[in-house]
């Protein structure tokens, strides 16, 4: 296949990017959006051809860099290249952001129409699918961090793009800080395998470390600082950079915030796509993870599973809609990342590699359709809070309809995308790890329960009041509800996908067995939590704030979301403002300065006693000064000779 | 190609500045001085790289050789290798950009002018002087102009700025001056670089001329703790003479570290790398927690020149040549980011007439223009790929952690937490200048940038760019003299 396919994939959005971001405003303020969601289905268009294409070929998946082109020479070792790497996940990641992404475009046309930065929108969104592609695509470490903060940088932009409204601009700034701190991490990782392998580039790096016995893998393996390998330190160090895009315990403050961002944005970006990302980093180091360091795994397998059921909890008190979906993301990322944790290299033990990417598949798909359509009931009852809400289903069937597939589908309820993916994570997890295996259990009970409280709340509960604004009163034209159906195909049906046989740990096909017995326990917990939902949220009642007020002080710690915020409030705040910036600025200003002035100060005294030279005014001493030292450097001269 | 056009544009542009009749003879004067400038540095970029790739083997190409004195043995010698090409063409993109922001200059167009091209005559003539007395010589004329930019034109406290300034400055340059002589003296009556680089300096002596030159020159450059000209120097200045000041004038003192300090002496470079490690690592983090606190946009920027300025000292102190290659980008880099930097808060002041944070806001409205290009230097500033701080600063990170001990590990980990600490001040400054609320209704009929200052900001924007996103044709220009400078300090021949 020639190259220019594989390269116009992340670039005709980067084209868009640019064409709408320079010219946009001036010259198609309306065709902007259309612009950028032809240019998206093209790219789409393509990357299913490649993807087919890759599929197709051959039942054993290599990996290909089929386009390279070296960017900076850091040293003889070290040479970076830009290069698209092929490989059964990048192929998948390729169709997944374009997919959502396209929808996401779809959608806005409804959604965003009339905005008055409609161009900058489609841009920003635009410059954030390049990103996203080129993160994927990126065939060595460095060039996955370049489009990681690029990918940060779009987040910003998008979280801000309202940036007239001061939490929007917070949450901005919490979102990109957050995770910069944590890529901080990444970037030290990357510093100690660079030097510990000698490369970047994915490829060569597996290879070497993987392989028994090759020099780089007995040095990297070689203990270091506090007794753990260079390696362990350069793996964690990652993870740490994965940990804080995935908006992982306890990196994951700026995820809910996030949604200051339009609907459509945290569809794609805070829900579908960038916050995966950690996910997909530690799937591309997989060997490395699993052969070199399991240590390392094995906290990937912690973060995730205790993040998993946080954010659980945290979801089921909550009120704004999106921050619900906020924290159901934060947890089925635990999920994905906790399967990845349990998961070991090659044969059946790699399924929990094999079930992370195939929850990363349908979780795109219903986590898009949840936000898209939480998108169509804000924009027509005016508020994020669920209890602005109730008796929207006849009001809106479609999106009824949908939503409730895609609950169903996170619920983990047979036959819907979810309960494949979810199978396959717990019984990696029950042959994994038994505590972990435990947690996700539990965890998916409360998914259940929280997920059909919004549902109840949403399209149930009290009857809808039309209140003053109701002027306008419909779903949204079918530009927007057209991305919700193909959502909710997705969502109902992508579970039948024979992941195994494309995505697994050595490249030989994994047969997913289904254990009816070992399903019946995730789905009747499921099952229960729909239940319980609907005993409580179906009807109007008291019940709800009976429960809570049983569980008083453990609720009201979930209400604020256990105190996380206030915690890097006082560390931040307190501590880094107050101890560390403000001595030094003072230390500046007095001290190392005072210091010079008290030089300067001596020398003025001097001065004082040739006073008569000095007439006040600056241009004279100009004239003084620039004869004076050319008077200087000709005296100097003549001495000299 | 001739050196000597390379001085004669600056030089033949003042002269003709000095006989022009109006303001606008003066500007336009001016205008075309400084593209004939641009135009040469490019002439000499390609004219270099085609020498190189035809394997012309010489250190130093288009030397010329004229003997101004005997006994002093002092020669008007010129030269440059990849390092130079590289601060010249840094020098031509601030020098174009600094004329076209002074546009509006109302106060003696002329001399101001006038005074903008000798400070470039001073640099260019600094980068291409291969004997250390004219070296001296083109640094001591771009002093001076500092002093009156800032002492006439400027703002604030201008006349303390620019007594303080011109002080630490000739104390630099007295230090250096001091070092030259010693240099002089123990190499047996030698000015020229390239004679002294291949003279034997006893490892003693070396101890004693060397920390006279790098704290010298580090005054320029702003080495912790000389730095304290930076911030009252910078936010008093006119916004060319800021952007002179931080763009040309500092990266003179990071050139003469490598090129004369280190270069020359690689014994005392080695005795006093650690120390100057320790002192950078502490610039980084120490200016970064130091801008955090800042309210006044211009003292934002000086405090983060300082914290950016002490990546291009670790790398040279790192002694590898990934890290010193890694420094010279951070000049370049820094040069022209934080010359735009300076010019865009000129336009705001210009417009606002505050230059303070918290007064701002919303700038994103009245001017889209300038509050991107804003955005977008800021975004350079806390490293982002595809502009050319990243660049710069991932070099000297992976060539600092090339080093092996624990040491240079802490003091490279020390420099890479700046990012953060960058971003929050940034971002900071970028939350509540162009984001947020419109704070006065008075800032709603703002104008945006005029012709001139679009072009200023689209050139400074163009080399952040070309580093940033094919950084390949600044690394080849340097990693051919950074391996040499490194065979020096290895003592490899």
């Amino acid at each position: 296949m020639p190259a220019i396919i594989y390269i116009l994939i992340p670039f005709l959005p980067l084209a868009g990017f640019v064409l709408l971001g320079l010219f946009g405003k001036k010259y198609f303020k309306s065709a902007s959006g259309w612009i950028g969601t032809l240019l998206m289905l093209v790219s789409f268009i393509l990357a299913v051809y490649v993807a087919y294409d890759y599929f197709s070929a051959t039942s054993i998946f290599p990996r290909n860099v089929p386009v390279k082109y070296t960017w900076l020479v850091f040293s003889e070792n070290i040479s970076i290249d830009m290069g698209v790497l092929q490989d059964p996940i990048s192929m998948m990641m390729i169709v997944v952001v374009t997919f959502i992404s396209l929808m996401v475009h779809i959608y806005s046309l409804g959604y965003m129409k009339g905005e008055e930065r409609y161009p900058t929108y489609y841009s920003f969104l635009s410059l954030f699918t390049f990103s996203m592609l080129g993160l994927v695509l990126a065939s060595n470490l460095f060039q996955t961090y370049i489009f990681w903060e690029l990918v940060g940088v779009s987040s910003f932009l998008l979280i801000g793009y309202y940036y007239d409204k001061p939490s929007a601009v917070a949450a901005a700034k919490k979102a990109f800080i957050v995770t910069r701190f944590a890529d901080l991490g990444f970037l030290i990782g990357i510093l100690v395998i660079a030097n510990t392998s000698d490369t970047l580039d994915y490829n060569t790096l597996i290879a070497t470390l993987t392989s028994t016995g090759s020099e780089q893998a007995s040095s990297a393996a070689a203990s270091t600082f506090l007794g753990a390998s260079a390696l362990t330190w350069g793996t964690a160090l990652i993870f740490i950079g994965g940990a804080g895009k995935s908006a992982m315990f306890p990196l994951h403050i700026w995820l809910p915030d996030a949604m200051e961002g339009p609907t459509p944005v945290s569809a794609l970006i805070h829900a579908a796509t960038m916050v995966v990302a950690g996910v997909y980093l530690v799937a591309r180091l997989f060997p490395i993870f699993s052969i070199n360091t399991p240590a390392v795994l094995d906290i990937v397998g912690w973060v995730g599973a205790i993040s998993a059921v946080f954010a659980a909890i945290i979801a089921c008190t909550q009120t704004d809609i999106k921050r619900i979906l906020a924290y159901s993301t934060m947890s089925q990322i635990g999920y994905m990342m906790f399967a990845l944790g349990v998961a070991g290299y090659g044969g059946e033990s790699g399924l929990g590699y094999t079930a992370s990417m195939f929850h990363l598949f349908t979780h795109a798909m219903f986590k898009a359709l949840l936000f898209l359509g939480a998108g169509v009931v804000i924009h027509y009852v005016h508020s994020n809070d669920m209890k602005d809400m109730g008796g929207l289903r006849k009001k809106m069937p479609v999106t009824h309809i949908t939503f409730l597939i895609a609950c169903l589908a996170i619920a983990g309820i047979p036959p819907f995308a979810g309960f494949f993916s979810k199978e396959e994570i717990l019984l990696a997890a029950y042959n994994g790890n038994t505590i972990i295996y435990w947690i996700a259990l539990i965890t998916s009970g409360l998914t259940a329960f929280y997920m059909f409280r919004l549902y109840f709340s949403i399209f149930w509960n009290k009857p809808y009041q039309a209140d003053h604004h109701s002027g306008h009163k419909s779903e949204g034209g079918w530009i927007m509800l057209f991305p919700l159906l193909v959502l909710a195909l997705g969502a109902a049906g992508s579970g039948f996908i024979p992941f195994g046989k494309y995505i697994n740990t050595d490249g030989i096909p994994l047969e997913s067995h289904f254990h009816l017995q070992f399903s019946i326990l995730p789905v009747a917990l499921g099952l229960a939590g729909i239940f319980m939902a609907m005993w409580l949220y179906k009807k109007q009642n008291n019940r709800p704030e009976k429960l809570a007020a049983s569980l008083n002080g453990f609720y009201k710690a979930a209400y604020h979301k256990f105190y996380i915020d206030e915690i890097y409030l006082f560390v931040t705040k307190k501590i880094i403002f107050n101890l560390i910036g403000r001595p030094a600025a003072w230390f500046d200003k007095n001290v190392v300065d005072g210091l010079v002035n008290l030089a300067g100060n001596t020398t003025t005294a001097v001065s004082e006693s040739i006073k008569k030279l000095q007439s006040g005014r600056i241009q004279q001493y100009a004239i003084y000064f620039l004869f004076g030292a050319i008077g200087l450097a000709i005296l100097f001269i003549y001495i000299w000779k | 190609m001739n050196l000597l056009l390379i001085i004669l544009a600056p030089l033949l542009t003042a002269l003709a500045v000095l006989v022009c009749r109006n303001k606008e003879q003066v500007k336009w004067t001016a205008l075309a001085g400084s593209l004939a400038q641009l135009i040469l540095a490019f002439l000499l970029y390609f004219a270099f790289r085609h020498e190189k790739e035809s394997g012309e083997p010489a250190q130093m190409l288009f030397q010329q050789d004229y003997a101004l004195f005997k006994n002093p043995n002092i020669h008007f010698h010129i030269g440059v290798d990849g390092i130079s090409v590289a601060m010249i063409l840094l020098t031509a993109f601030v020098v174009i950009a600094g004329v076209l922001v002074s546009w509006n200059i109302e106060k003696m167009t002329k001399e101001f002018y006038f005074l903008l091209i000798l400070l470039a005559l001073g640099a260019y003539g600094f980068f291409i002087s291969l004997d250390l007395f004219v070296l001296f010589f083109f640094l001591e004329i771009s002093v001076i102009p500092k002093y009156l930019l800032i002492g006439v034109w400027g703002s604030g406290k201008k006349e303390y700025s620019a007594n303080k300034l011109a002080l630490m400055l000739m104390g630099g340059s007295a230090l250096i001056l001091v070092g030259i002589l010693g240099l002089y003296f123990s190499s047996g009556g030698s000015f020229n670089i390239l004679q002294l680089a291949n003279t034997n300096i006893p490892g003693s002596t070396q101890n004693y001329i060397f920390p006279l030159l790098f704290a010298g020159f580090g005054v320029f450059t702003a080495l912790f703790p000389l730095h304290t000209w930076v911030p009252d120097g910078h936010s008093s200045a006119p916004t060319a003479g800021s952007m002179f000041l931080a763009g040309i004038s500092m990266k003179l003192g990071g050139y003469g570290c490598l090129r004369v300090a280190a270069y020359l002496l690689p014994e005392g470079m080695k005795e006093y790398a650690n120390i100057i490690i320790v002192l950078s690592a502490i610039a980084i983090l120490y200016g970064a927690f130091a801008t955090m606190m800042q309210k006044d946009l211009k003292y934002i920027n000086a405090y983060s020149s300082i914290s950016h300025v002490g990546f291009s000292i670790l790398g040279i102190a790192m002694l590898t040549q990934t890290a010193v290659t890694g420094a010279v980008m951070q000049m370049i880099s820094h040069g022209l980011m934080t010359a735009l930097f300076f010019a865009v808060i000129g336009m705001i002041y210009d417009r606002t007439h505050t230059r303070m944070v918290a007064e701002m806001g919303g700038l994103m409205r009245m001017l889209p223009f300038i509050s991107t290009v804003f955005f977008i230097v800021g975004l350079c500033s806390l490293g982002l790929p595809g502009l050319s701080g990243f660049v710069a600063e991932m070099t000297v990170f992976m060539g600092s952690w090339e080093n092996t001990g624990a040491f240079y590990k802490i003091a490279t980990i020390a420099a890479a937490m700046s990012i953060v600490v960058t971003a929050v001040y940034i971002l900071r400054a970028i939350g509540q200048t162009v984001m947020g609320p419109v704070k006065k209704e008075s800032f709603l009929s703002l104008p945006d940038a005029k012709w001139n200052e679009k072009l200023a900001a689209i050139i400074l924007l163009a080399g952040i760019l070309a580093i940033g996103v094919a950084p390949g044709w600044l690394n080849d220009l340097l990693r051919p003299e950074t391996e040499q400078f490194m065979h020096k300090i290895l003592g490899v021949k």
